[in-house]
């Protein structure tokens, strides 16, 4: 079979062609998948509440307080991330809040967790939600692999330390992942944070 | 053309793995379980033989000099496709909050787009012959591909997480090294010195 | 002080080859000789900073903003296509010696996953462009570092007494994952 000829005029075309139907393939296969993937993320986030807190029968997804934490660098505060926190209700009183907390101080980057606290502010128990720590060291913080994570439950904030051992607090980290502990408590403390604004908030209503 | 051999051929004797070397990138990245490397090998299956099946159409129009970035552009979209798909299908978390197949294969989806085997097939073959043979072809390496991941990731569990599939039959840990990046190289290289010693006795023999 | 960690951490402790995979085809096929991989290394982190660059650029005024996401793999691909041809052609007016030295390592980047995934990696971290740039360079001297040190080696073991079934391709990913274990040691300079 001739092979077209490689003027400009017909690579350009062809490329832009190509382009063109690649992209509305594509669109369309979008337009398609949009509704199951909102659907099954909306699945794993209702998972993972469901997880942390005790039993509600509102919609927590629906009731989301967020919660934007800012850093300064240099002049200017950017937002790093949002705490998102899903109020869980049993007949319109809270029952838990599930609090969608973070970490950049992870080895590897970003470490997202699910905070579960009762009302009074004790920690019911911590879900991981995203990691990309080293396997067999940081990966421990998953409640299938070691008990660290067991170490927070039913522990208040106010008179538990949530910082490791090595920097004063009353946390085991996990050994050789001093990092990823330090990073795992750093989100564990936000979402406790996150916690007092939204007991806050609810209170004034 | 015997599409028999063409499509066996993916699997020994010119395995992409073993045989071609290429695509080590996500066989070294996605291998660390069964699983995950089975999940990786029928994704890039999938890529492999659209675009295979696209290329082989229409590659008779593509001006020499344009035909790479078309190809790369082909396959980029398909596998977009893929992980657009996988996002929605593969997503759900394990019965005991493990992350989803999704979730654990990560960067490596879209990093198929630059996975050599793809581009290697459409040029050295998609773009020279028909369509049912390139689909065949690329049904057969990427299952060839599939096959040694799912070969590396079983060893790379079975030694380092002390489970099959995903199933811990002893609750200790493994040797960590196979889970981790060195491991990944060590077996890899002995797994392609081991297959080519098969290789060579079952050719030796024909 | 950020810069320090986002480089220690981009060249040694996550490495790009030996910690997170990404390069592996051009880390062996390039590798068996010094002047080759030094060639190899400046070229990827020229093109490595160059892609990032525009890129991170990309997505953050025209795709996230338009919600145009799901077209991540397909541009970034193609800017790194178009960049790489680019390159090629002002080298081979500018520097014909440097084009015929880097010969056809240059085409073979734009499939390197490294480029790829450095600039999918920059945009997951949430970096602005000044880390991202960083970024961008530490892996690409990540990379070069490396190959220059698997190079080195693998000059060694040509001359050494290697098995008949080990040699070529299993040895040096043995040698790789060695290498990659001494890496694994830098695990806790950062902090």
């Amino acid at each position: 079979m001739a092979k077209k000829e490689s003027t400009l005029n017909n690579m350009f075309f062809t490329l832009l062609i190509i382009s063109l139907i690649s992209t509305a393939l594509l669109s369309f296969v979008y337009i398609k998948t949009k509704s199951p993937i909102e659907k099954v993320t909306e699945l794993k986030k209702n998972l993972a509440i469901k997880k942390v807190i005790p039993e509600f029968n509102n919609s927590p997804i629906n009731e989301c307080i967020k919660l934007p934490i800012k850093q300064l660098k240099g002049n200017d505060s950017i937002t790093l991330d949002t705490l998102k926190i899903y109020l869980g209700k049993l007949n319109d009183s809270i029952t838990g809040y599930a609090i969608e907390t973070f970490s950049n101080e992870g080895f590897s980057g970003k470490i997202k967790l699910m905070v579960g606290f009762l009302p009074d502010g004790i920690i019911k128990t911590i879900e991981v939600i995203e990691q990309n720590e080293t396997p067999g060291l940081g990966d421990k913080i998953y409640k299938t692999k070691s008990k660290f994570s067991l170490q927070f439950e039913g522990k208040n904030p106010q008179n538990f330390k949530i910082f490791v051992k090595k920097d004063g607090g009353d946390v085991d980290a996990i050994t050789a992942a001093t990092i990823t502990s330090r990073a795992f408590c750093d989100a564990v403390r936000r979402a406790y944070d996150g916690f007092n604004y939204a007991k806050k908030l609810s209170n004034s209503n | 053309m015997n599409q028999i051999k063409n499509f066996t051929k993916g699997f020994l004797k010119e395995n992409p793995i073993f045989v071609l070397v290429l695509g080590m990138c996500p066989a070294l990245g996605t291998s660390s379980s069964a699983l995950n490397g089975l999940g990786m090998g029928l994704a890039t299956t999938f890529v492999l033989v659209m675009s295979n099946i696209v290329i082989s159409i229409i590659a008779r129009w593509i001006p020499n000099k344009v035909r790479i970035p078309s190809y790369i552009v082909v396959i980029a979209t398909f596998v977009s496709i893929v992980d657009l798909l996988m996002k929605a299908y593969t997503n759900t978390p394990g019965p005991n909050g493990e992350p989803s197949l999704y979730d654990q294969l990560g960067i490596f989806i879209p990093l198929i787009v630059v996975n050599c085997i793809v581009l290697a097939r459409a040029e050295a073959f998609a773009s020279k012959n028909d369509i049912i043979s390139s689909a065949i072809d690329g049904l057969g390496i990427g299952l060839g591909f599939t096959m040694a991941l799912f070969l590396l990731g079983s060893i790379r569990e079975l030694l380092g997480n002390m489970s099959i599939l995903n199933h811990k039959f002893i609750k200790d840990d493994g040797i960590l090294l196979f889970v981790l990046a060195p491991g990944a190289f060590i077996t890899l290289g002995f797994l392609i010195a081991i297959m080519r010693k098969i290789t060579a006795k079952i050719y030796k023999n024909k | 002080m950020e810069y320090i960690i986002i480089i220690i951490s981009a060249v040694l402790v996550n490495n790009i080859v030996l910690a997170k995979f990404l390069g592996i085809c051009p880390f062996m096929g390039v590798s068996n000789k010094l002047d080759t991989s030094i060639g190899m290394g400046i070229a990827v982190i020229f093109v490595m900073i160059l892609s990032t660059t525009v890129t991170f650029i990309l997505h953050k005024y025209v795709l996230s903003p338009l919600n145009l996401e799901f077209l991540k793999t397909i541009s970034f691909i193609l800017v790194i296509a178009a960049l790489v041809q680019t390159v090629e052609i002002i080298l081979k007016k500018t520097s014909p010696s440097l084009y015929q030295a880097l010969g056809i390592f240059l085409p073979l980047i734009t499939t390197n996953c490294t480029i790829l995934g450095v600039a999918l990696l920059t945009i997951q971290k949430n970096y602005n462009i000044a880390e991202a740039v960083v970024f961008s360079a530490s892996n690409g001297l990540g990379f070069t570092l490396a190959l220059i040190i698997f190079s080195s080696i693998r000059e060694q073991i040509e001359l050494s007494d290697v098995p008949e079934t080990m040699k070529g391709i299993p040895i040096a990913f043995v040698t790789a994952g060695l290498l990659a274990m001494a890496f694994m040691g830098f695990a806790n300079i950062v902090k």
